[in-house]
């Protein structure tokens, strides 16, 4: 036996066996994809199919980009095992300054929304400084930062009162969509070829990723259910296609709130940066003894976290057309809910932003679903309460039987 | 007759497929103080916890026999109640509050169903009285030494009208002056008709206060020594405490000229500004490539503080004096740093501070060295698998496939998947602390087959470890560690266990 230098030609036979099989479903994973179907189809049944309209899912999707985005930030705070409670007001301060910029400075667009989103990250990374060198609890430094915010948002906003943006550029962000070529049969074209292109891109990766595995000589799933899951996704893509041509195409926060969501998983399943976050996340001390710079780590997280809280204040913004003094208003509370409604574990370590994206369409498909029946607000609050309770207990009963 | 007020009978307790404590009897008599030694993991502290209820009546097999009567204990307060009181190590205190309310803390003074804070005061006053403790009872714990805080601790369970006092290793973390007190206060209680059983690892004091003294030894009672007998001498208790034959489970390694050296330490102390003290003192020690060097002493003798110090100093400890890699003059300020240099650090408590349990094998192995699976940041995924099996193929980690989680591996494969992570590094120089603790033999063999082969190919290893068996029969040099300092350097030839027990417990 030799430990360092020589090892065993591996054949297919001693590797990764059982780990890739039907039989290990993960219930865990899968929980809120299945969670946000049985939703939907309800909703569906109950609204005689007005809940699954084109127009219905596209307003569903674009109310969901400023929270969406916020829970993607707050995926990786939670996951290093810190909260941030200052993206809500954060994120209306941040808002408010890009329309003052826009309406009485007289900046273009183009100027305002990097400025603004660098600012974001200052003032994130900030906040990491105050929990990782200073040792302030995130808690208590957040909740700070809200109280600031929401005191700076007051100022700004103070003398305007709600500040009105006629900027036609500025509020195509959250209220436009991707220019259109043509129709065809009442569907847009370019949407189509959007999404055409998004399942061609997602079946190339599927297919070289497979590739890559046969030429190490891993185990790859059989080839039936291999294809069996391309055709689901596909279908899935191809649907949500279909059903967004028919109203007004892709809008611009869907494409921003993929696009985010593309970065994101990319740097937290791909990336040295993202093991690391996760390492910090499982195991602080151990991490260190690794060699991974714990500090570091946290001020990036709570960077990207600024970052995310300026682009929600301009989608949010630009979404109402004007910056109010009331913006932002327990966006954290949401965004924190959809993570954990999307699989994040407060103990730390655990959590992907493709499920806190989920947990977000799955909140905003609840307040959405019971606005179209009527119900009144106040027992949304607590039916909303409620899942994410069930949510929580779900995640720690999966996690005891597997321990 | 004699009259026994604790008679342990037969006592058996089993972890999950380790037996701590295998058919042990204990027996005290009433108004002595009974010494309990052994080394670690010997089963005492598990004996202790088993008398308290920490380990409740049904968890473990035999009688105890407690002022004449079966007990049941099923938990602490059960304990308390019969008048059994332990102090640990680590004082249960509260350190914001004062004297006062610490002495009563859980056993409250009460009139008409709230607390009687005047009352309380002058019932505390009386204890400190008792344990000869002159402080205002308004004094914050905090604000008292270690000593006097023992003290506090003793007074506490004088106030429940303790019968048996159990002490374990009360004098680890107390100066010459405060440990003098303390037996001075414990053969007053003994005056008074209070048993007490103290565990400790100073023979001296063993010496000094016994009346009797029981060994432990891998879970087994090994005999009890008779003060008045004469028995309770440093080279029967040494003898007692090791006696175990070194078995053939240490394999050979051929090649034994060490190279040239590779770390140098001199005049190295680190200070540990939490704890205010200085853990580690003046310490010289050197390596040589080809060479596993031993690093023998007790518990809390400052041996990991060591190796933590070297390694990137992640406690932040004040450090002073000169660290050498390879005859260069090295400062480290993160692991990172130190890792880089070639150092890499398998840790004492590899589920604390070691693995990142919710993870699978592979993101462990390859966690310290990204790099070796990435180019300009993003991980090739199939790269990390290959690594992995080869490390899990090559170490025998047994686990159905590489994606399997850390947490559920038994110790052996754990300990295996970290030093997995380590050798994935491509270290000069490994430092192992407590490589085989509480993992099976057949692992033992395993790891040490490994460390030999390491050794074969260029490497030098420090093993950290309680083992006596252990040390002497990989290292071909051993330092011993006590309070802080190296107390001998003995070359593999010139040691055995009693040697090191004696430098270990001066």
């Amino acid at each position: 036996m030799n430990v360092i230098k020589e090892a065993k030609p591996l054949g297919p036979a001693n590797l990764g066996k059982g780990s890739k099989s039907l039989a290990h479903f993960n219930i865990r994973e899968y929980g809120m994809y299945i969670a946000l179907i049985v939703i939907m189809l309800t909703f569906s049944i109950l609204t005689d199919g007005l809940f699954m309209s084109s127009r219905n899912i596209s307003n569903l999707l674009d109310a969901t980009g400023y929270i969406g985005v916020l829970a993607v930030g707050m995926t990786l705070v939670i996951v290093i095992r810190h909260i941030d409670l200052s993206v809500g007001f954060a994120a209306g301060f941040m808002g408010a300054i890009a329309a003052l910029l826009l309406t009485q400075a007289g900046w273009p667009v183009y100027v305002i929304l990097p400025v603004i989103l660098v600012l974001g990250i200052v003032v994130g990374m900030f906040n990491g400084v105050l929990v990782a060198s200073i040792g302030i609890p995130s808690f208590v430094a957040s909740l700070a930062g809200m109280l600031i915010f929401r005191g700076a948002l007051l100022q700004v906003t103070e003398k305007t009162g709600t500040i009105r943006i006629d900027n036609a550029h500025f509020n195509a962000i959250g209220n436009g969509f991707i220019p259109e070529i043509t129709e065809v049969g009442g569907l847009k074209l370019l949407s189509l070829i959007l999404g055409l292109a998004v399942i061609l891109f997602y079946l190339y990766s599927e297919f070289s990723k497979r590739r890559n595995k046969v030429k190490y000589q891993f185990e790859v799933v059989s080839r039936p259910i291999f294809l069996l899951k391309l055709i689901f996704v596909s279908v899935v893509i191809a649907y949500l296609t279909w059903i967004l041509a028919g109203y007004n195409g892709f809008s611009w926060t869907v494409v921003i709130m993929l696009l985010v969501v593309v970065v994101y998983h990319f740097l937290t399943t791909k990336t040295v940066l993202g093991r690391q976050v996760y390492a910090v996340g499982s195991n602080p001390e151990a991490a260190h003894l690794s060699g991974i710079n714990v500090k570091k780590i946290t001020y990036i997280v709570f960077g990207s976290m600024g970052l995310l809280s300026a682009l929600s204040g301009i989608l949010f913004t630009s979404r109402l057309q004007s910056a109010t003094t009331t913006a932002g208003t327990l966006f954290e509370l949401d965004a924190i809910a959809a993570a954990y409604v999307g699989g994040v574990s407060s103990a730390g370590g655990v959590g992907k932003v493709t499920g806190s994206i989920i947990g977000a369409i799955v909140m905003a498909s609840l307040s959405n679903g019971m606005n179209l029946l009527g119900v009144g607000i106040s027992y949304q609050y607590m039916i909303r309460g409620a899942i994410l309770a069930a949510a929580v207990i779900f995640d720690v009963m999966t996690r005891r039987k597997r321990s | 007759m004699k009259d026994y007020i604790l008679e342990m009978d037969r006592i058996s307790k089993e972890f999950t497929g380790v037996k701590a404590l295998t058919d042990v009897n204990f027996k005290v008599e009433r108004g002595e103080i009974h010494c309990l030694i052994g080394e670690n993991g010997a089963g005492k502290s598990t004996l202790m916890k088993v008398l308290s209820g920490v380990y409740p009546f049904g968890s473990y097999k035999g009688d105890i026999v407690y002022d004449g009567e079966v007990q049941q204990f099923h938990k602490i307060s059960d304990s308390v109640k019969a008048g059994i009181a332990i102090i640990y190590q680590e004082l249960a205190l509260f350190p914001d509050l004062p004297v006062y309310e610490n002495i009563f803390a859980g056993n409250e003074v009460m009139r008409g169903g709230v607390i009687d804070w005047n009352r309380t005061i002058v019932e505390a006053t009386k204890m400190l009285q008792k344990v000869k403790l002159d402080v205002n009872p308004e004094t914050l714990i905090k604000d008292l030494g270690v000593g006097k805080q023992q003290l506090v601790e003793i007074a506490k369970a004088l106030s429940k009208n303790v019968k048996l006092l159990i002490l374990d290793e009360p004098t680890a973390a107390l100066n010459e002056n405060d440990s003098e007190n303390l037996l001075n206060l414990l053969r007053e209680l003994k005056r008074q008709g209070i048993t007490c059983i103290m565990i400790s690892h100073k023979l001296k004091e063993v010496i000094a206060i016994a009346d009797k003294a029981t060994v432990l030894r891998d879970g087994r009672t090994i005999c009890t020594l008779d003060a008045s007998k004469g028995e309770v001498i440093e080279s029967v208790i040494i003898k007692n405490m090791v006696g175990r034959e070194i078995e053939d489970i240490y394999p050979k390694r051929n090649n034994k000229t060490p190279g040239e050296t590779v770390l140098e330490v001199r005049n190295w102390s680190a200070y540990d500004g939490q704890l205010g003290r200085q853990v580690v003192k003046e310490v010289d020690l050197h390596v040589k490539k080809g060479e596993i060097v031993g690093i023998a002493g007790l518990m809390g003798s400052g041996r990991t503080e060591l190796a933590l110090s070297l390694f990137g100093n992640p406690r932040s400890y004040k450090l002073n004096g000169q660290l050498e890699l390879n005859g260069k003059p090295m400062s480290f300020s993160h692991s990172r740093d130190a890792i880089r240099a070639g150092i890499a650090y398998v840790t004492e408590d590899r589920k604390g501070d070691g693995l990142f349990l919710i993870q699978d094998i592979k993101n462990n192995v390859t966690a310290a060295n990204l790099k070796g699976i990435s180019s300009s940041g993003i991980i090739n995924d199939n790269e990390e698998i290959r690594v992995a099996e080869r490390y899990k193929t090559s170490l025998n980690v047994k686990a159905p496939s590489v994606e399997q989680i850390v947490g559920n591996l038994s110790g052996g494969n754990q300990q295996k998947v970290s030093l997995g992570k380590w050798l994935f590094v491509g270290p000069k120089l490994l430092i192992l602390d407590e490589p085989t603790r509480g993992i099976d033999v057949g692992a033992k063999f395993e790891i040490y087959t490994i460390m030999n082969e390491l050794i074969e190919q260029g490497m030098c290893i420090i093993m950290i470890s309680s083992e006596l068996g252990e040390v002497l029969g990989m290292s071909d040099r051993v330092y011993v560690m006590a309070e802080g300092r190296i107390k001998g350097e003995l070359p593999i030839e010139e040691a055995d266990q009693e040697k090191i027990m004696q430098l270990a417990t001066q």
